[in-house]
């Protein structure tokens, strides 16, 4: 558990000099336990209590970074255990393994599809994240081979490289100089050479072990070797073993603040049923996987762990919003359609893609509503029709359309009226309740 | 350094909630941990799948959902021999759309009807669902709980808008019931509050917090799920302790990934492994937050969700 005020004050010089800006060295204390003072404020602090203060204060999930450039993908950095506490901070990162069994072709392919895996869902650029590359052929040169040829293909993209063989791993890792690899991984039996492939090579060291203690004393020793990144695999294969382990690490962290198991999370769950497979993977993305590790990326599958990843990971707090305009789809002319809805993402997204997808330049009027859906807003009294006339007024559209007409979401049929009135010499036309009828609703409107 | 597991017990426990009679009979909740930590305490049942059927043909599901009942949805008799002798249902769940005043505008006599057919050609339990219009559901649900009288169904769903004939029908008859209130922790409580002080029963409710689909709310139910479940065992909150229902199939065969064709969206892949797919992810990160009975619709989610649960058990 982190220090407590009083805790840290016994560790501090006790002079209330008040050169830290605190009145008291109490005070300045209490602010250290909040996180919202650091160490460095008082200059009389001795060497033993910053390095007790630093451990206790350390974030409890070791924060790092795989990878490197505009790829780089950050993990760690988790305060919480239950996301409805407070936001679950980094993403959960999706690996697909390939083999250096597979033809230089098959490499290259696999490499490829992961490059381009990008897609955007309401305004986030979403892709699979990383590459394991497995050596399962035992072969060093064949697993060096393989490496250079994901360097080319799949460039920038972080990669983690999977022997329990430091030769090999040696071997592989120069494909990757100063790309911040991961070296997944040393064992019981093979830390040493493998935490100096790693540290050599800079490389992130993913550590894997038959049970929560093992790995405790694992990742001691290999610290103990001046290791400070390590990524951690219980061993755990089975379902049922990636929830128990996942929570009992990940408790210990943040309740005990116990430095052995206070890293990022790496399951591989790999099966041969791609849909069971994705199965697995929600159990990790919700259950504090930091890496998952997949055996293909099919574009559904994809679609669908990227949308759940963005769910869980999504503040609880605050909705995800865009900016409060009236938005130009296409090139919208004086005599262009003017839609209304709210400045909740998702239905921002939606419905703008609809109208897109209609290929008819139109305008969007997004109202802010706290970031909240149509029907929500509604009930919440954000989306009435005094405050949508208020918004329409002050928006200024009136001057750039041809026809004052507002076309409104279907769901709210029953604002048209009172919208009317409050916005005179305006039309009010309800449109499709599901934004994908609106390509077929502008079709039909001619 | 030696790890020393830090294992939770906690105060409180879900309610095991016994369903159907006879030989299909089964139970649901019952735990005394988070969703599948036994390695911490007790999980005696496992979460059950219902398969969702109607009385009506399935004319707005998404095709790649109506094609595996393509020859049985016609008549709902069928369609759940189907799923218990083909598919292996452990419970069905009959949803009676055609009673909607904008649908069918089936009467409550013939809902009836529909449920004690159905009812005499399966075993397994039975969930009757009305067409979720509150004002209309509470005459037809009256009239299932008596057809259905001493089967030991789930009625459902009572809302704050008509849970006393609801509430009053199940009981007489010896029937569980759903309690549906919308994505609050707060008014899911009250709502079994209010249904409680009517003499119903605690241990014979089960809880609907509201499902939605992955990708449109989902992060809102799970996160409800998951603070009920807590209430539940660490403060040992009572009106917290009914099982939980995910509703899932409504939901998420209607949003656009479970409909659009790949054609127009090839970055989004296959479209029938996707619905497939959006189901069973949905079902299984609702499992997780705290679910123990889910009413799904595709075959093969269902059969994929079920295979994940024996892998977490
Ligand atoms: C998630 C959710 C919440 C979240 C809020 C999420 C958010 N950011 O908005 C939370 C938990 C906070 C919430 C709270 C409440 N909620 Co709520 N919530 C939902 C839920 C499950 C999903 C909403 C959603 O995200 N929809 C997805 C978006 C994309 O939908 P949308 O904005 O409507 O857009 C669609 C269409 O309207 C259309 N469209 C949108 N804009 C336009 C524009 C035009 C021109 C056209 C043609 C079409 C169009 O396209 C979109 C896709 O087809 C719905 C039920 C459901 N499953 O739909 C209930 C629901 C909206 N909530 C409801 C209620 C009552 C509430 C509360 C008042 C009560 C409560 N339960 O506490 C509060 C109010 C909030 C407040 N601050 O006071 C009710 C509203 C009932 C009604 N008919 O009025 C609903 C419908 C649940 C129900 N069945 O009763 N809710
Ligand atoms: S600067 Fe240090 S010694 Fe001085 S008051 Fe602050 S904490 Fe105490």
């Amino acid at each position: 558990m982190a220090l407590t005020g009083v805790e840290i004050f016994k560790l501090l010089p006790k002079t209330n000099c008040k050169k830290c800006g605190h009145p008291t060295c109490l005070a300045f204390a209490m602010k250290l336990a909040q996180r919202q003072a650091t160490l460095d404020s008082c200059p009389d602090v001795s060497e033993e209590a910053k390095k007790v203060l630093g451990e206790a204060s350390a974030p409890p999930v070791r924060p790092m970074t795989f990878g490197s450039g505009d790829k780089a993908v950050k993990m760690g950095e988790e305060t919480v255990l239950f996301r409805h506490d407070k936001k679950f901070v980094n993403p959960c990162a999706f690996a697909v393994e390939i083999k250096d069994t597979l033809s230089d072709a098959d490499i290259a392919a696999i490499a490829e599809e992961v490059a381009k895996s990008e897609i955007d869902r309401v305004g986030q650029k979403l892709r699979i994240d990383a590459i394991a590359l497995t050596n399962a052929s035992g072969d060093a040169g064949k697993f060096e081979a393989a490496a250079k040829t994901i360097a080319a293909k799949a460039a920038g993209v972080p990669v983690i490289i999977n022997t329990e063989n430091a030769q090999a791993a040696e071997a592989a890792v120069k494909a990757f100089a100063d790309k911040r690899p991961m070296i997944y991984g040393a064992t019981a039996a093979n830390f040493e050479a493998m935490a100096n492939v790693a540290k050599a090579n800079k490389a992130i060291l993913g550590v894997s072990a038959n049970g929560l203690d093992e790995l405790s004393m694992l990742t001691d020793k290999i610290k103990g070797l001046g290791v400070e990144d390590m990524v951690i695999d219980s061993g755990a294969r089975k379902a049922k073993e990636i929830i128990e382990n996942n929570t009992l690490i990940r408790r210990a962290a943040i309740k005990k603040n116990f430095k052995p198991l206070g890293f990022p999370i790496i399951n591989f769950i790999q099966r041969e049923d791609s849909l069971h497979e994705a199965l697995l993977a929600v159990i990790g993305i919700t259950k504090y996987a930091s890496i998952v590790v997949l055996s293909s990326i099919e574009k559904w599958k994809n679609l669908a762990l990227f949308t759940l990843r963005q769910n869980i990971y999504t503040d609880p707090q605050v909705p995800m919003q865009v900016e409060q305009k009236v938005y130009a789809i296409g090139e919208p002319k004086p005599e262009s359609p003017l839609f209304i809805t709210t400045n909740f993402s998702l239905t921002y997204f939606i419905v703008s893609g609809e109208i897109e997808n209609s290929k008819v330049a139109s305008r969007l009027a997004v109202m802010d509503c706290e970031g909240l859906s149509v029907l929500t807003a509604w009930a919440a009294g954000k989306f009435t029709a005094s405050k949508i006339a208020q918004f329409i007024t002050e928006s200024g559209v009136e001057k750039d359309v041809a026809a004052k007409e507002l076309i409104i979401p279907g769901y709210v049929a029953i604002l048209s009226g009172s919208i009317e009135d409050k916005l005179p010499g305006w039309k009010i036309t309800v449109g499709p309740r599901e934004a994908n009828a609106i390509p077929a609703f502008l079709k039909a409107r001619g | 350094m030696a790890f020393t597991p830090a294992k939770e017990a906690y105060p409180g426990k879900v309610y095991s909630v016994a369903i159907g009679i006879g030989e299909g009979a089964g139970a649901v909740g019952g735990e005394n941990v988070l969703p599948f930590h036994s390695f911490e305490g007790a999980a005696p049942n496992r979460p059950v799948i219902a398969f969702e059927i109607q009385d009506v043909p399935p004319a707005d599901w998404p095709e790649s959902v109506k094609k595996p009942f393509a020859a049985v949805s016609d008549d709902p008799v069928k369609w759940a021999k189907f799923c218990q002798d083909e598919l292996k249902a452990k419970a069905i769940a009959l949803r009676l759309v055609g009673t909607h005043p904008d649908r069918e505008n089936r009467s409550a006599e013939e809902a009836a009807k529909t449920v004690k057919d159905v009812l005499a050609a399966v075993s397994v339990p039975l969930i009757i669902l009305g067409s979720n219009h509150a004002e209309k559901d509470a005459p037809v649900l009256v009239a299932v709980s008596e057809a259905a009288k001493d089967k030991n169904c789930i009625i459902g769903k009572a809302q704050e808008a008509n849970y006393k004939t609801i509430a009053a029908a199940a009981m007489a008859n010896n029937h569980k019931i759903i309690a549906m209130s919308e994505l609050d922790i707060n008014l899911s409580k009250q709502l079994n509050i209010l249904i409680t002080q009517m003499g119903f029963e605690k241990e014979r409710l089960i809880t609907d917090p509201m499902c939605s689909a992955l990708g449109y709310g989902l992060e809102y139910t799970y996160s409800v799920m998951e603070r009920i479940r807590l209430a539940a065992l660490t403060q040992n909150d009572a009106t917290m302790q009914p099982p939980m229902l995910g509703d899932i199939g409504m939901y998420v065969w209607k949003v656009k990934e479970t409909q659009a064709p790949e054609a127009d969206l090839p970055h989004w892949g296959s479209l029938e492994e996707r619905g497939i797919a959006w189901e069973a992810v949905t079902a299984t990160a609702l499992l997780v937050a705290g679910a123990e009975l889910l009413i799904m619709r595709h075959p093969k989610a269902v059969e994929e969700v079920q295979k994940t649960i024996e892998e977490l058990i």
